[in-house]
């Protein structure tokens, strides 16, 4: 079945079995491996990605579901440099093997743009989605506390 | 993990859809946000030849309020209640219990319709709808019908929907701004589905006694269910300390909760006390 | 222009997270070969049986699906994985088969393997194998390994694989004259690793040259080539291990695992490359478990609180097979019970049983965790019944500065003495309690505040680190002026590359961005032997030193040549060589590279050590604990990176809650694993235990290695289930509630409490 949608800005397509996820298209099909696939039954949230904006698990949608859509993965969120987030994560020591990572930094850009003001007690709610075994959270969490001030609404900054 | 094979369709009307689940020969599954049916889906515990996607369906996203209660469109999104600040005072025990619904991301793409159709015993929805004497509009080949809550959920992960039924529509009825209420759950996680829940509310006479009281509890039973004894002691008292003791004591004598690898039976009924008992207090206070 | 030297011990960012926070790692599902072919593994649902036939015909008949794989395809005889470490020839029977071989002994086992165009056509493809196994009654769990006919391995008579023995002094002795002894059983459940990223491999076989190349390798990449050689038939050097980006190890990953053989054998017959990644349930049924301890142990102590003596058994549920580092675990619960206390004499017996369970290996803190939980706890409940202050009672036997290097208890069979080697375990202490406040907060003990009961717990703990033999480390000064290093240390997400680079730069006196860390692979180094037992910054680190004392003397040789002088009159400053007012810079040194090898040999243990405290509320309507704080100090002997070593510290804390409170392989009576989902296995998660400090310390360098440091990371998960017990318990001290038991899940503390109210 032919499924085309937006990946982090550019128009893509695809021909794939109805049952693939969208988190297998985007790895197999369109070879962005940024997206890592922990569990495969959402709950790891390794595979978060943003469709229209908002965090969703991508191993939770099928790849026909994305049709039209716009899909933004890590891979999306920066350039040649760090984005904020990014640049937060390297600073406070927020990953150690990696594997959740683009998880995290795409679950938390899509909190920060959201809701800039997101305390901590909001963004450890948020994040309990994600699973991390090596770094405990603290640091992920210290992490993107930092990098609020630059999610800060037009105006406020 | 990977899904077994299955056909894919996305029609534009209600109609359409019905008529492709009646095509499917009772193997054609609906799907909308898909947060309980793929991971049913990556173990394979279910296997449909065919999924109907309500993706292009209109008007079962909106979220109505008006003098009769609340209606909700069976594709709103745990994150659509939890927005809509309008329900924090329209039906503040939904409103309550859906901040307890699984994770963010979930949130973003999991639906009221598909709680109500996967019927997990634990979950909140489901024990929202009974407790509130909830009503679902049903459509299918045969038309529409309405049926409650009460009736609608027959066991675990199971309803009375027909298989070439949708849910299109959950209302629950009018909720006075002086209700008194309450939501409580024990889960081992943030999101985890719950060990034991309960949500309750009355109002209060004249006298300051119970009236109409309502206690449904999900986690405890194959399914969500009220707790008459419960309901019965409550009704006609004042909400004293020895009335909670009361309430929460013919609770925990009714019900039977089976034991599984989270926790044993004994240990469900005890929470189911403890929840209760601060529910109540919470709701005098 | 001097650079200075002064990266270890800094907090430096890590390099590594340049790729990986943007999505530029490259793990082993990342990996694809042209024409590669999908690999899906059958497993046993069935945890004991005798299998009477495979039948596969209709699966190769479904589109797409090429080659089915089973043990009577493997010829006459069925590749058995060695163990890897404490290898004795009287364990050889308990050595898996690469696939079931005749008979099934747990669920997961694998027992076919599918090849087919896609995982998903492979997976469908399971569902049309008829696999017919005679079931056997299931041996799950120490009561039917001990009681039950029934037996795993037939040939051996007893579903005990073996008892290991540790001992010191003359326990019986200290028991007859002892003034106090108390017994005690304690459990803890079996969990495990549950690292993020899942198993996999992509395995390419060139037929005409003979070789086979494997992606996905991790922790000891050299040890798995020999067994993989062998099995294969194939000559070492044919063989290539190639790692990429690991997500994650614990002691779990790595291990050579029936798949490292399988799919590789199954690249040889495709001839095509072949690809298989894990899914998370087949993790949780494949993947190493591990703890799953029972102990039955009794304590002797003075009437001045002097700890006489430590005896007991230890039963070891190590599931169906002994997997390579499966005695590590068993070994070390009886090892290090005694801790970093002077016991006068220790008589510890550690029985490995075989179940119909998934086989067990090391999880960080292997055994250590075990042992830390029972004595611990032992110790708070000694203090009870001896009305003496917990505090006291541990100073008054803690290891002394003075008694060092202090002898461990001896273990037989596999004979293996240790010491510890230095340390000032008391001043650690006492830091630990003046960060925690413990006087102002003593006060709270059973404190009833908003519903809860408040209590505090300590612990303390020893960590071992930096296994033997040998690290080796090459390094080469490029043309550029740029130095490679290769070691034979692996990464498994600790940020290797980072404090390599830091380790080579300040021994190389050249600045940080100038070093290119390659490591893992089996092609970098002679000989490796990767990274367990926090081995890797020790004797990884170690090596380097070695090695750039090496270069720096060829540096020096091949200037002179340059300078027509003596190598002892050059100079080297920063990237510079210099003799008599005439200067060369690193890179217009040499037309070809300089290359060197060292190799760093210890035969001795480094032991970090610390303490750790906790403040709990106990809600008795639920049996829900809130940490409200959680503190360790620990001393390390040496930092390297501050930044990443904290993160070592926490991380390992919060996987210690994680196995104090939520996390539990469960199986029922007949084997079946019920834990097989996220859903069910429960992780910790971000909102689960906000408040967790740790305070690392150089107080006592290592002696052991140049270095100075000490393997660091481990330490924070060993102690955490025994200072939480004792928390809880001083909560409800009231209900004098003893939590010998893990997990401390609600329904089980409910239980306790409940039990003590009657």
């Amino acid at each position: 079945m032919q499924v085309a949608f937006e990946l982090n800005g550019d128009p893509v397509n695809a021909d794939v079995e109805p049952r693939t996820t969208l988190a297998d298209c985007i790895r197999d099909r369109l070879g962005r491996t940024g997206t890592h696939v922990g569990c495969e039954h959402g709950v790891c949230g390794a595979c978060t990605v943003l469709v229209n904006g908002e965090a969703v698990r991508s191993c939770l949608m099928l790849a026909v579901q994305a049709q039209d859509e716009k899909v933004v993965t890590i891979e999306g969120l920066s350039g040649d440099q760090l984005s904020p987030l990014q640049a937060a994560f390297r600073k406070h020591h927020a990953l150690q093997c990696g594997f959740c990572t683009p998880g995290f930094i795409t679950t938390a850009h899509a909190l920060l743009t959201n809701e800039p003001d997101a305390d901590q007690e909001r963004i450890r709610e948020v994040l309990s989605g994600n699973l991390c075994r090596c770094t405990g959270y603290i640091p992920i969490v210290e992490a993107i506390l930092d990098a609020r001030s630059h999610y800060a609404r037009d105006g406020e900054k | 993990m990977k899904p077994p094979s299955f056909a894919y369709a996305s029609p534009s009307t209600l109609a359409e859809a019905v008529n492709l689940l009646a095509s499917g020969n009772g193997n054609a599954k609906v799907i909308s946000g898909g947060q309980s049916l793929m991971p049913m889906l990556a173990f394979r515990l279910a296997a449909p030849d065919l999924l109907v996607d309500l993706k292009h369906l209109k008007d079962l996203g909106t979220i109505t309020i008006g003098d009769d209660g609340v209606r909700l469109g069976a594709k709103v999104r745990w994150c659509d209640i939890e927005n809509d600040r309008r329900l924090v005072r329209s039906h503040p025990l939904l409103a309550e219990a859906i901040k307890h619904v699984a994770h963010y991301q979930v949130r973003n793409r999991g639906t009221i319709g598909g709680s109500l159709a996967h019927a997990d015993p634990s979950a909140e929805m489901p024990g929202v709808a009974l407790t509130c004497d909830g009503e679902m509009t049903i459509v299918g080949s045969g038309g529409t019908r309405v049926e409650k809550a009460s009736s609608f959920f027959t066991g675990p992960l199971q309803t009375s929907l027909e298989p070439d039924e949708i849910v299109t529509e959950l209302h629950l009825p009018a909720w006075p701004a002086t209700r008194r209420w309450a939501f409580r759950e024990f889960a081992r996680r943030k999101g985890d589905f719950a060990m034991a829940g309960v949500l309750l509310f009355y109002d209060l006479d004249h006298r300051n006694c119970a009236v109409d009281a309502h206690i449904g509890a999900i986690g405890i039973a194959d399914c969500p269910i009220r707790l008459s004894a419960a309901e019965a002691a409550l009704n006609g008292n004042a909400v004293t300390e020895d009335c909670i003791a009361a309430v929460a004591a013919a609770a925990k004598e009714s019900i039977d909760p089976p034991s599984d690898i989270h926790a044993p039976g004994a240990y469900r009924r005890a929470l189911l006390g403890t929840l209760l008992a601060r529910g109540l207090q919470h709701s005098i206070s | 222009m001097k650079v200075s030297n002064s990266y270890v011990g800094r907090p430096m960012e890590r390099v590594e997270d340049l790729r990986m926070v943007r999505g530029r790692g490259t793990y082993v599902a990342d990996v694809n070969r042209p024409d590669q072919l999908y690999a899906v593994i059958l497993r046993s649902s069935v945890a004991h049986g005798t299998i009477r036939s495979i039948d596969f015909t209709r699966a190769l008949e479904l589109p797409g699906v090429r080659h089915v794989l089973t043990a009577g395809g493997l010829g006459d005889f069925v590749p058995r994985i060695p163990v890897r470490l404490q290898s004795l020839p009287e364990l050889e029977p308990f050595h898996q088969p690469v696939l079931a071989d005749r008979k099934v002994r747990y669920v997961g086992e694998p027992v076919a393997v599918v090849i087919a165009d896609t995982a998903a056509i492979a997976e469908d493809a399971l569902e049309h194998i008829v696999l017919d196994i005679e079931t056997l009654p299931a041996v799950a769990g120490r009561e039917q390994a001990e009681t039950e006919p029934s037996l795993l391995f037939e040939g051996h008579g007893s579903n005990t694989a073996i008892t290991w023995r540790a001992c010191l002094g003359d326990a019986d002795a200290a028991f007859k004259s002892a003034d106090y002894v108390r017994r005690e059983r304690f459990k803890v459940q079996r969990h495990t690793a549950m690292f993020m990223e899942p198993r996999g491999f992509v395995a390419e076989w060139n037929a005409v040259a003979g070789e086979m190349t494997v992606w996905g390798t991790a922790k000891t990449a050299f040890y798995n080539r020999r067994v993989l050689a062998a099995a294969l038939g194939l000559d070492e050097h044919a063989v290539k291990l190639v790692e990429v980006d690991v997500g994650g190890g614990f002691g779990s990953r790595g291990e050579f695992y029936p798949e490292d053989y399988l799919i590789p054998a199954a690249a040889m017959i495709a001839r095509r490359p072949v690809k298989w990644t894990e899914d998370r349930r087949e993790h949780m049924m494949s993947a190493n478990h591990s703890r799953d301890i029972e102990c039955d142990v009794e304590i002797a102590v003075s009437r001045d609180g002097r700890f006489l003596g430590l005896r007991g058994q230890i039963w070891a549920d190590i599931g169906a097979y002994l997997r390579t580092n499966g005695s590590v675990g068993p070994r070390n619960v009886a090892q290090c019970m005694s801790g970093p206390y002077c016991f006068e004499s220790v008589d510890l017996r550690s029985s490995m049983l075989v179940t119909n369970k998934t086989p067990t290996g090391s999880y960080r803190g292997p055994g250590r965790f075990e042992a830390d939980f029972a004595r611990e706890r032992l110790i708070d409940i000694v203090a009870r019944d001896l009305e003496m202050d917990r505090l006291e009672l541990r100073r008054r036997n803690l290891v002394a500065d003075s008694q060092m290097p202090y002898p461990l208890p001896t273990v037989t069979p596999f004979e293996s003495t240790n010491e510890l080697d230095s340390g000032d375990y008391h001043a650690v202490f006492d830091r630990c309690l003046a960060e925690f406040k413990w006087e102002d907060r003593s006060k709270l003990r059973g404190r009833l505040i908003d519903g809860y009961y408040h209590g505090l717990g300590i612990g303390s703990f020893i960590e071992g680190g930096a296994a033997g033999p040998k690290e080796d480390a090459r390094l080469v000064l490029e043309t550029d002026g740029s130095l490679s290093v290769y070691l034979g240390s692996s990464a498994i997400g600790q940020g290797l590359e980072t404090i390599m680079s830091q380790i080579a730069a300040d021994a190389m006196e050249v600045p940080f961005e100038r070093i290119t860390i390659n490591h893992g692979s089996t092609d970098h180094v002679k000989d490796g032997y990767g990274s367990y037992h926090s081995r890797s910054t020790v004797m990884g680190g170690s090596s380097i030193l070695l090695a750039a004392e090496k270069l720096k003397e060829l540096i020096r040789e091949t200037a002179a040549k340059r300078f027509n002088c003596s190598p002892a009159d050059v100079s080297i400053d920063g990237e510079k060589v210099s003799h008599a007012g005439n200067h060369l810079t690193f890179s217009n040194l040499s037309d070809i590279p300089l290359e060197v090898e060292a190799s760093f040999f210890n035969s001795k243990h480094t032991w970090a050590y610390g303490t750790q405290a906790a403040y709990v509320a106990v809600d008795p309507g639920t049996g829900h604990v809130k940490v409200i704080d959680y503190l360790s100090v620990e001393d390390v002997g040496r930092m390297i990176n501050p930044l990443t070593l904290h993160g070592q510290a926490i991380g390992s804390i919060v996987q210690g809650l994680g196995g104090t409170f939520l996390e539990h392989l469960v199986y029922d009576s007949e084997g079946q694993l019920l834990t097989g989902s996220f859903a069910d296995y429960l992780l910790p998660t971000a909102s689960d235990f906000p408040n967790i400090r740790s305070i690392t310390l150089e107080l006592k360098r290592c002696p052991n290695n140049p270095l100075g440091a000490k393997g660091a990371g481990e330490g924070g998960i060993i102690p955490v289930a025994g200072v939480i017990g004792n928390a809880v318990a001083d909560a409800l001290f009231h209900l004098n509630v003893q939590p010998n038991e893990l997990p401390l899940s609600p329904p089980r503390l409910w239980q306790l409490i409940e039990e003590a109210r009657q």
